[in-house]
């Protein structure tokens, strides 16, 4: 059965890869749940090292020192990044009813974009790193990223230009401005000079307090277009599709867009509360910073009242579920940021596990979440498949992934505030109560069951990968519907 | 409702597009941080910051190498709980040099900012060879194959000479004497007088327990041993440093 439908839908497919260029967005798709399994894997891995040091093994290459870049590259640019490239080719051409405005380019943006993250999780292996978060990578990495960067630019840039609609979508504005500002902070970020054309250490422009700024410009910004503004453009694509409604408010995509993209640039010294920056820019930056709640949560209303008139698809379509969890999570982590960077929160909260389970929070709910739910869509369109293998794996993946992150980012919370309170007891003489080595002794429990967690959410993107590669190799599992999917059309009372 | 109608126009053209959001996201950058550059008082008035000489610069292109940022800060707050733990807050100055700063994120392990003079070189050494041997609730992994790696010093002039060119002021005649400076500083027979005269306070002996040669460790102590030691305190104004 699932070798005829592959059979009759074979004409139609050819018809939409010459309309429309797939080619490329399936490679990206491919590689997104690769990176994924890849990318969590060594998370799960470096985690389970805090938990028991002995997995270190004396070997250099996979301290966690030269394997956490290895998990943030890999998730980031790797697992994000295909995604963002598979989905935004994708999201451009259909809404600009346009082919890509160069089949050799897109190619060129793909091999290009692979290599970039196999050489950066060698080069971290290796110990090659600049000594920066999420820009570890040595300098010419950063310029053979800056090359397929610009190319990617132009060819979305092109696409738009070429559209046969008169109006560019919403998605596309965010998707344009995640790129625009990409590749500002990659530039400016990465400014260094290299001891010799040979070698593959360089020296930073900047140096301390200015560079701590720029660092932190482009590593809060990193999260804010790569991994916020670029997945609101995938949300305000694939929800409306899945839901089958239109997007909630346009007023409020055109408010939130703007105010959204001018305020994150300027939150990026909360990184640096009570440090040896001027005292300006850690209050000017904790200001921007509680005033991007606004338009933060201005993303998800829209993304969540997408769904008023459809809310019932939450219980019987899990990829909606997905969806619907993921602009959850969103506005979750978007009103914990804000909070924290409030200088008195942050005194407690920097330098603790609070941070790392934030940054889970999001990324694992929002960015993840609606990744799967996207590439839940995608796949049987781009294989022209009439649907996926199973959705009863997909339910499965959706509970992993969801109880995975609430234990995860539980724990963490938890665990971050315990240790900020440890480091700052005093007891009835005005003593210190606690040593340092007492405060790690006391996260052994929750780095145990972070690591299962996070082992979950992996267990349940392998299961993705599975049934993603069915569907492609064109396989539908037998199965019995999701409840609810079949007795509310059954019943069907007066409207 | 009239502005909302106007937006049509940039949702029309996608230059216009192009070119707001570039305005938009640029604005704030140029606000908060070019300013640091040229104001005076992002870095603070202090005695005795230097460069680092060159076997304590070999040491923190290892402690970048092997990620140690990602669980220590090199910063502390000024809180009472922080100051009394590590020592005074600290300044600006003195990462002034740090290409790239390493003010980390994360206390997986205790700050570093002013470990230097805290604990012996032989307390070091045995600590990086096997964390918990000293310290048993430690996480941290092994490092003792920094002590069986010979410390490369191919072109350590043009370290430094890289160095001079993002603005760190090494003199001619540090960067000529550059190997023999990394030579002498972990050499615990050699004649230091005018190593010391460039670098003051640098610590020289042997770091890792072997004194037969020169190797990863050596350098990684000499730079540990040497944080936070520099600027005198002595001299230092405390209200004329806030801004």
């Amino acid at each position: 059965m699932a070798t005829a439908s592959v059979a009759t839908s074979g004409v139609n497919v050819s018809a939409v890869s010459e309309q429309y260029n797939y080619d490329v967005i399936r490679k990206f798709t491919i590689m997104t749940l690769v990176w994924g399994a890849i990318g969590m894997f060594v998370g799960v891995y470096i985690a389970s090292e805090l938990a028991y040091p002995f997995l270190n093994f004396d070997i250099p290459y996979i301290t966690f020192g030269r394997l956490r870049p290895v998990h943030t590259g890999a998730v980031i640019f790797g697992f994000g990044g295909s995604a963002l490239f598979a989905t935004s080719y994708y999201v451009v051409q259909r809404t600009c009813q346009a082919r890509l405005f160069s089949d050799g380019m897109a190619s060129f943006t793909f091999w290009g974009w692979q290599a970039i993250i196999v050489c950066a999780a060698l080069g971290n292996v290796l110990g090659y790193s600049q000594g920066r978060e999420y820009a570890e990578m040595e300098w010419p990495i950063d310029l053979m990223i800056e090359v397929v960067w610009v190319t990617y630019l132009i060819i979305f840039v092109g696409t738009l230009m070429k559209r046969k609609q008169p109006h560019i979508y919403v998605a596309n504005w965010f998707y344009l401005a995640f790129i625009l500002a990409t590749a500002l902070l990659h530039t400016f970020n990465n400014l260094a000079v290299p001891i010799s054309l040979f070698s593959m250490k360089s020296y930073s422009l900047f140096s301390g307090a200015q560079d701590a700024m720029t660092q932190w410009w482009y590593g809060h910004n990193a999260v804010g277009f790569f991994l916020t503004a670029a997945f609101l453009g995938m949300m305000y694509y694939f929800v409306p599709k899945q839901a089958g409604r239109p997007v909630y408010s346009y007023r409020l995509s055109v408010l939130h867009f703007w105010a959204i993209i001018f305020l994150y640039m300027w939150a990026g010294a909360h990184h640096l509360h009570w440090t040896a920056i001027p005292d300006w820019t850690s209050t000017l930056a904790a200001t921007f910073s509680i005033m991007l709640l606004l338009p933060s949560w201005g993303g998800m209303i829209n993304g969540l009242m997408t769904l008023s008139g459809a809310w019932d698809k939450i219980r019987t379509d899990p990829i909606i579920r997905m969806m619907v969890i993921a602009i959850a999570f969103y506005g979750m982590s978007t009103f914990e940021g804000p909070m924290m960077s409030i200088k008195a929160v942050n005194s407690l909260s920097h330098y603790t596990e609070w941070t790392i389970g934030h940054v889970h929070s999001g990324a694992l709910g929002w960015v993840g979440m609606i990744t799967f739910g996207a590439i839940y869509y995608l796949t049987p369109k781009l294989w022209n498949r009439d649907r996926l293998y199973s959705l009863r794996l997909v339910n499965w993946h959706f509970w992993l992934a969801t109880l995975g992150i609430v234990l995860y980012a539980a724990v963490m919370w938890v665990a971050g505030i315990q240790q900020g309170l440890m480091w700052r007891e005093y007891d009835a003489q005005g003593f210190l109560v606690y040593s340092f080595a007492e405060s790690v002794a006391a996260m052994f429990p929750y780095y145990v069951l972070r690591a299962v967690g996070g082992g979950m959410y992996l267990l349940g993107s392998l299961i993705m990968a599975y049934n993603i590669l069915m569907t492609i190799l064109g396989y539908e599992r037998q199965e019995a519907p999701i409840p609810g999917s079949v007795a509310p059309a059954a019943l069907q009372p007066a409207e | 409702m009239s502005i909302l109608d106007k937006h049509a126009i940039l949702e029309k053209n996608s230059s216009l597009l192009f070119l707001g959001s570039l305005l938009v996201v640029t604005i704030g950058g140029i606000v908060e941080i070019a300013p640091l550059f040229y104001l005076e008082n992002t870095i603070e008035k202090v005695e005795g910051m230097r460069p680092y000489s060159p076997l304590e610069l070999a040491g923190r292109n290892i402690y970048i190498r092997e990620g140690c940022y990602v669980c220590h800060s090199q910063m502390i707050r000024p809180f009472k709980d922080e100051v009394e733990r590590y020592g005074h807050y600290s300044l600006a100055a003195e990462s002034m040099y740090d290409h790239p700063f390493q003010w980390g994120s994360k206390r997986t392990g205790p700050d570093l900012a002013r470990v230097g003079g805290r604990y012996s070189n032989e307390w070091h050494a045995q600590h990086l060879t096997d964390p918990r041997s000293v310290v048993p609730e430690s996480v941290m992994p092994t490092y003792a194959f920094l002590k069986n790696t010979p410390l490369k010093f191919e072109n350590v002039a043009g370290h430094l000479a890289t160095n001079r060119i993002v603005g760190v002021p090494y003199t001619d005649d540090e960067i000529a004497n550059a190997e023999k400076d990394l030579m002498a500083q972990a050499d615990p027979n050699a004649d230091t007088a005018d190593l010391v005269k460039r670098y003051p306070k640098a610590k020289v002996g042997d770091f890792d327990g072997d004194p037969t040669k020169v190797t990863e460790m050596d350098a990684l102590i000499a730079y540990l041993q040497m944080l936070g030691t520099l600027v005198d305190f002595s001299t230092y104004d405390d209200a004329s440093g806030y801004r």
